[in-house]
């Protein structure tokens, strides 16, 4: 597969690996303080355990797995407000595939379709658009959820259903934004990052001149990956090279695909159909100003929260959840209390083992619980 | 079998409406129609034509081929009916033939049992049953008893089928999942993760038109070629649900030894690896009805690989990994790239992702 | 929201409401070209072009200059490696040869 493959080199893997290797042996690491560098993205949290990117490196880099995973960190009562439109005999509800597993307080998306509920799932925002035409006495809603990457989609079918005057399709808007995350784990009192990979495919939409703060202000270096294992190695090599020359820049390694600038034409649907919301829940990380994204007035009539009277209510993680101290880099996953046993992918208590790229589930799954537990 | 013929005493009957209704099942002669326009005339076998409740088996006869029974059970719920490469007859037909061989068992005959929601339209059951009469007849086994069912719309979705299968093992032929030992070679006969994908993609909720056919096939034929080149097999299973990932999984628990394969030399068409990075699913856990996983000592490994590769479902065979004395239980991937993951059970449903 | 993969659009299916048909190593499906078309690309011009897929829309016209140049970048730090080894190889067998 082209641009694919080439990027899934192992002899170039072996390249970067010595590159990696050697560049580290000249920073005088302690073995008992490792580098930390984190990646935002799930997407590369996945491709990390995918392709076994952890265990090539020196044990003086050690991979923290943060929050970019907009599935994990949905709230269960968001969840709740899902399945409450769901469930009502007039709607199609149409979503993504991995949202279907996020248990809400009683049940999730999954378990509503189980009940009765008429829950599709859908590769993309315009396949729930053509549902919306084909049943017209229905009302189809779609579950838009995702960072920048996906905003622009959203956006980009709620215009088009304005062209088309569709009279019976609406979005639940769980859109969320990068930069104020990142900038909560910036501020962390339990901090201990020395440097980031950035989100590959929010900045193909966002471009890289909104994470200049990283760099100026918290003085860490940050560089755009892609997510094939090559870019992800590279990326790795270019934040050790500014930690080593103590530089602190934000560096665009997935050139190819992300334009400094970013994309204009999603910008201005994004900033056409949106505006930003003055708070928003994340699931293990509390509340964060300015993280989150709602429908403009003038898209009301897309607007499935003023459709419905939804419950919107504010249910709390369950006690035993330690996900926010393993989203910080504070705690790995097999050290949270509940991990593989009150807590695993089939009964997730909490964010990172819900979706198959949250840090917990790739463990669970990539990593073997048995293997880290025995290691202890 | 040295039955003599059996002369039909009366013609079979027709059904004249176009779609199953209650009555149909209801016992009279509108379901002796159905059975017999759908199903005798599709089968038309002897121990079929007699309409017994049960078919009838010399047991001299059947100790012929063997010392032991193989018995193995299946129902068929597949969604939708028809799809690239087959349908849900010739699923049931290839699945419970394939159940025996990999017991070692020659498959001789099954059984077929209908469930059918009213309203289905015989057309398609006649195609169906004309789809379990060919593949049957090309792995020369006879489907030889059955029963039919309807039942009210909603109460199941078309049409679910039940086979069931008998067959018999040759003495010597011992096969079990407790048997691999660190040195075997793990082998598949051919690309992995075809039906799966096939099947996500004719559902038709990710809208990506593909290439991608169904495996679908009886797999005895291949065994029995790969038994006779190589005796010591230890093992061998179907991966249908679950996948390559599951069966693996399945043995080095039973065997409690370790696995690893090697990633570059596990086979995958081009189109189901496009199609899996599309839509974040992972090969090793879809569906295959036309592949086995055989463990086969080191030293007959050659041979088997060629046997294998001589036959037309064997033609892209390959050796894709070790069974080792590591961490019992413990499956393996070295990655395309050179690191080392866990190919773990699958948990839940893989569901495409977006992340 | 990370999942994008490299595509070849292969067809304009509906220049007005800017569909087009990308091709995946054979897997195809009908995508959205509204991020990727503007004066410098129109819709007809975007025929074999590579962009990244995600959800159902292109979001992303992928540069072959760049994707060469990531790739020059490791080749070139591989025959540095291997030139710096030949170097300690040769270095230590000289060695070798005055003891």
């Amino acid at each position: 597969m082209k641009y694919l493959d080439e990027f899934r080199d192992g002899a170039k893997a072996a390249i970067l690996v010595a590159e990696i290797e050697s560049l580290i042996a000249t920073m005088d690491v302690p073995r008992d303080r490792p580098l930390h560098i984190m990646e935002v993205c799930g997407g590369h949290t996945h491709s990390i355990f995918r392709f076994g990117i952890e265990g090539m490196l020196p044990k003086q880099i050690e991979l923290v797995h943060g929050p970019g995973c907009p599935v994990c960190v949905l709230p269960m009562g968001r969840v709740d407000d899902c399945v409450n439109i769901a469930e009502r005999p007039e709607v199609i509800f149409a979503t993504f595939g991995d949202a279907m597993r996020v248990p809400g307080s009683r049940k999730s998306l999954m378990q509503a379709k189980a009940d009765g509920a008429d829950v599709r799932m859908v590769y993309s925002p315009l396949d729930a658009l053509a549902i919306a035409r084909k049943n017209p006495a229905r009302e189809v809603v779609f579950f838009g959820l995702g960072f920048e990457t996906t905003m622009p989609s959203t956006a980009l079918t709620i215009l088009q259903a304005e062209g088309e005057q569709v009279a019976n399709f609406s979005v639940f808007c769980n859109h969320i934004t990068i930069v104020p995350t990142i900038k909560a784990i910036l501020d962390s009192p339990d901090l201990k990052l020395d440097g980031f990979l950035g989100p590959g495919h929010v900045s193909m939409v966002i471009g890289t001149a909104p994470y200049e703060f990283i760099a100026n202000f918290y003085r860490k270096p940050m560089v755009v990956a892609g997510f094939e294992p090559l870019d992800i190695l590279q990326s790795i090599w270019m934040v050790l090279k500014q930690i080593k020359e103590g530089r602190a820049d934000v560096e665009n390694q997935y050139a190819r695909v992300v334009p400094d600038k970013g994309n204009a034409a999603a910008l201005y649907a994004v900033s056409r159909v949106y505006e930003l919301r003055e708070f928003f829940e994340w699931r293990g990380l509390g509340s964060i100003d300015h993280s989150g994204v709602k429908l403009r007035d003038e898209y009301a009539q897309f607007d499935a929260e003023r459709k419905f009277a939804i419950p919107n209510l504010k249910i709390a993680d369950p006690k035993s959840c330690q996900c926010g101290e393993v989203l910080k880099g504070v705690i790995k996953p097999w050290q949270c209390k509940v991990f593989g046993t009150a807590c695993t992918p089939e009964m997730p208590l909490g964010a990172l083992m819900v979706s198959s790229e949250g840090a917990c589930a790739a463990y669970y799954q990539y990593g073997g619980v048995r293997q880290h537990a025995a290691a202890e | 079998m040295n039955v003599a013929p059996f002369i039909r005493s009366r013609p079979l009957g027709k059904v004249h409406v176009p779609t199953v209704t209650l009555s149909h099942g209801g016992g009279g002669k509108a379901m002796k129609d159905l059975i017999d326009d759908v199903f005798v005339d599709a089968f038309d076998n002897t121990a079929l034509a007699r309409l017994e409740d049960q078919a009838r088996f010399d047991l001299a006869e059947l100790a012929a081929h063997g010392d032991r029974l193989a018995f193995t059970t299946d129902s068929f719920v597949v969604d939708p009916l028809f799809f690239p490469g087959g349908d849900i007859g010739k699923l049931a037909v290839c699945g419970t033939i394939n159940d025996l061989a990999v017991g070692g068992a020659r498959p001789l005959y099954l059984s077929c049992a209908a469930i059918i929601e009213e309203g289905t339209m015989i057309d398609l059951l006649r195609q169906i049953a004309g789809s379990m009469a060919r593949t049957a007849k090309d792995a020369d086994v006879e489907i030889v008893t059955g029963d039919t069912k309807v039942v009210q719309r909603g109460a199941c979705d078309k049409l679910f089928l039940t086979t069931t299968g008998i067959g018999v093992i040759r003495a010597g032929v011992i096969l079990g999942a407790h048997l691999a030992r660190p040195g075997d070679v793990v082998l598949v006969n051919g690309l992995l993760g075809d039906h799966g994908a096939a099947i996500l993609c004719a559902r038709g909720d990710m809208a990506l038109e593909t290439p991608i056919e169904s495996d679908c096939a009886p797999l005895y034929g291949l065994i029995e070629t790969l038994l006779g080149a190589a005796p010591g097999v230890r093992f061998l299973r179907d991966p249908t649900r679950g996948g390559l990932a599951t069966v693996l999984n399945e043995i080095a628990d039973a065997s409690q030894v370790a696995i690893e394969i090697d990633e570059a030399a596990t086979p995958v068409r081009e189109e189901v690896k496009a199609f899996c990075e599309i839509l974040g699913l992972d090969p090793l856990y879809l569906a295959n009805e036309g592949k086995i996983v055989a463990i086969v000592p080191p030293d007959e490994a050659e041979a088997a690989l060629a046997a294998m590769r001589a036959h037309p479902l064997g033609t892209r065979a390959g050796a894709i990994g070790r069974v080792d004395a590591g961490e019992a239980g413990r499956v393996t991937m070295r990655t395309v790239f050179g690191g080392q993951r866990i190919v773990d059970m699958l948990v839940g449903e893989q569901l495409p992702r977006i992340c | 929201m990370c999942l994008g993969i490299p595509g070849r659009i292969v067809k304009i299916d509906d220049a007005a409401r800017l569909l087009a048909t990308v091709d995946v190593s054979g897997v195809r499906r009908q995508v959205n070209i509204a991020c990727i078309v503007d004066e410098e690309y129109p819709v007809s011009s975007c025929i074999g072009d590579w962009v990244l897929i995600h959800v159902g829309f292109a979001m992303s016209r992928i540069d072959e200059a760049e994707a060469a140049e990531t790739l020059r970048i490791l080749t070139e730090l591989g025959e540095a490696q291997a030139e710096l080894e030949a170097i300690h190889l040769s270095a230590a067998q000289s060695e070798g040869h005055a003891e």
